[in-house]
């Protein structure tokens, strides 16, 4: 039964194997011409402007939460869709039951003005 | 096409959560249009809403209700917990309203939430299925962690928004483990099956993978029952959340989790009960030993009955480890009784505290009795009953639980717990002493009577005192309802 593992095994030593051979012979065989322009974060070429530790606003979080909660509903609405008529009526009551739920949710970010921007 | 085959669905065993639910949803919406000087009129229709869910509850009494394909089941030992659970969660909204508005945080969201919570701990009662329990649990703690934090103001309550977040989401990562393993071994998430398999196949029976997952899903339920050594968020969660919050926490969810852990454990594995009974005989002695010696220490008042909590779970467990009739009722009847004297207790500090609760120090009792001689007397009522006194609840609910221990033969626990119990006098009565001993140092300035509070203060005294001194009908309740 453990047999069937052995693939699995064997591509776990090679990537193993793999990263270890490069990085060591890059480092025994490899040119050495350090420089403090090396050392910088690589910023599309650009020279790095500050710090990459800044506070972003609130808002993009909330917003990035919102999209979550609403972009799960269509992950569930998608199944449904696909199987509709399988389903039939009792899906149909069951999905409206959960727009209707999410629905509530949503006037309440609405009405707290979480969807504003500004 | 041919259509899927719908399980049974059956309505009447979630109609107490979906009352509760439906009431919170509907609140969340009115609240938004709501000034926030009429927030209190949530506080009512909350109420409303748990007169209603109160009456399904009792009105299905003694008629079992079974649904969504066994995952769901609504009979007496849920219905049980369900009175806990709504009596707890209306004390707190009576409780609530004028802490909020003190503190500066009067968001309507309050009675939503605890609605919400109220109903995740219904499902943790009524499930059958780890699924079920897991589901309510996560709906319980989800909303906790928001009304732990719920004083945005205070930093103190912020951290203990976030503290209770991670170490209850880590908490919640071994309880599902332990529900995964636990299947990888059964095969199935339902708890009677689980039983089943066990029962069929014995030589399962010490499959490591099986005690491995029974092992994680009670480290995961210890978490939430605040057993030791899984109790490190308990004190400073308790203290840094809004004193309401902290009532509501020490009675509601410590009931549910007490309701999953018993019916997961007496219902699914019941052939391993040697080795989940010595497991819980050293949780019990830690947790009661634990709880009551740091509580000696300790001068804030709700760090104070946050470790006394602990303790009392500690008794709890001691139930547990008996595992009989008497031992498991005695559960039931003594998590009812702490409610009502955590409650009423909890209802005093609020009284007596200041705002932004700067210390609320024991040494702020300092002559209460001789400027409000009632309020004294009630906070006393309520201190004997944690003491565990005659005539009062706590003292019945602590006889059962040691009776049910000597009747299994664990007299040394029995030993051990009425030890716990005397140690724990000494603490309560120090704030007896500051009450009628010492002088008042100053005004207490924030004190004010309303009827919520007279009302929470009185069904509190007039639950501690009915269940000592005329426990049978409630015993016998409890005894009908663990028969599970």
């Amino acid at each position: 039964m453990l047999g069937a593992y052995l693939p699995i095994i064997v591509l776990v030593i090679v990537a193993a194997l793999f990263g270890l051979v490069s990085v060591v012979m890059s480092s025994i065989i490899g040119q050495k011409k350090p420089s403090p322009v090396k050392l910088q974060p690589y910023e599309c070429g650009c020279e790095p402007v500050g710090s990459a530790r800044e506070r972003f606003s609130i808002k993009f979080y909330l917003i990035a939460m919102l999209f979550i909660l609403f972009d799960i509903e269509c992950v569930f609405l998608y199944p449904w869709a696909v199987l509709y008529k399988r389903l039939g009526l009792f899906g149909l009551a069951e999905m409206g039951l959960f727009i209707v739920i999410l629905f509530v949710g949503y006037i309440y970010v609405w009405k707290k003005g979480a969807l504003e921007w500004e | 096409m041919e259509t899927i085959a719908i399980p049974a669905v059956n309505l009447a065993a979630i109609m107490p959560e979906t009352v509760l639910s439906v009431v919170g949803m509907i609140l969340l919406l009115i609240n938004v249009f709501l000034p926030t000087e009429k927030k209190a009129y949530l506080g009512y229709l909350s109420l409303i809403g748990i007169a209603v869910s109160l009456f399904y509850t009792m009105n299905g009494w003694g008629t079992p209700q079974e649904g969504f394909n066994g995952s769901v089941l609504l009979d007496n030992f849920s219905h049980f917990f369900n009175v806990i659970f709504l009596l707890c969660s209306a004390l707190t909204i009576l409780i609530a309203d004028q802490y909020v508005q003190r503190e500066e945080c009067n968001h309507g969201e309050l009675y939503p939430l605890i609605l919400f919570a109220t109903t995740g701990m219904m499902f943790m009662a009524s499930g059958t299925d780890l699924m079920t329990i897991f589901l309510g649990l996560e709906v319980l703690s989800i909303a906790l962690y928001i009304l732990a934090g719920f004083a945005r103001n205070n930093v103190k309550s912020n951290e203990a928004g976030l503290k209770y977040f991670l170490l209850g989401a880590f908490s919640t990562c071994f309880l599902l483990y332990g529900m995964a393993l636990t299947y990888g071994a059964t095969g199935t998430t339902k708890i009677a099956g689980i039983a089943q398999f066990i029962a069929q196949n014995s030589i399962l029976s010490k499959n490591p993978i099986l005690l491995v997952g029974m092992l994680l899903m009670a480290v995961g339920f210890s978490f939430k029952i605040a057993a030791a050594p899984f109790h490190m968020w308990t004190p400073d969660v308790y203290e840094g959340a809004p004193t309401p919050i902290t009532a509501f926490m020490s009675a509601g969810p410590k009931a549910a989790g007490f309701a999953a852990f018993l019916r997961v454990f007496l219902v699914a594995l019941p052939m391993f009960k040697a080795e989940w009974t010595s497991l819980l005989w050293a949780l019990a002695v830690l947790t009661m030993t634990f709880g009551n010696i740091t509580a000696i220490y300790q001068n804030n008042i709700k760090r104070m009955l946050a470790y006394s909590s602990i303790a009392h779970a500690g008794y709890a467990l001691v139930g547990f480890v008996a595992a009989n009739e008497v031992g498991v009722a005695g559960i039931l009847f003594y998590l009812l009784s702490y409610t009502f004297m955590n409650l009423g207790a909890f209802a005093i500090i609020i009284l007596v505290g200041k705002k932004g609760e700067p210390n609320n120090n024991v040494s702020d009792y300092a002559g209460l009795s001789v400027k409000h001689p009632a309020l004294a007397l009630a906070m006393s009522v309520f201190l004997f009953s944690l003491m565990g006194i005659p005539p009062t609840a706590g003292f019945v609910g602590k006889f059962y639980l040691f009776s049910g221990a000597i009747k299994s033969g664990y007299i040394w626990l029995a030993i051990i717990g009425v030890l716990n119990s005397a140690a724990s006098v000494y603490y309560y009565l120090r704030v007896m002493v500051f009450m009628y001993m010492k002088a008042p140092e100053e005004d207490f300035a924030w004190l004010k009577v309303t009827p919520a509070f007279f009302v929470t203060v009185v069904i509190a005294i007039a639950g501690v005192l009915v269940l000592g001194v005329a426990p049978q009908y409630f015993l016998k309740l409890a005894q009908i309802a663990v028969m599970i």
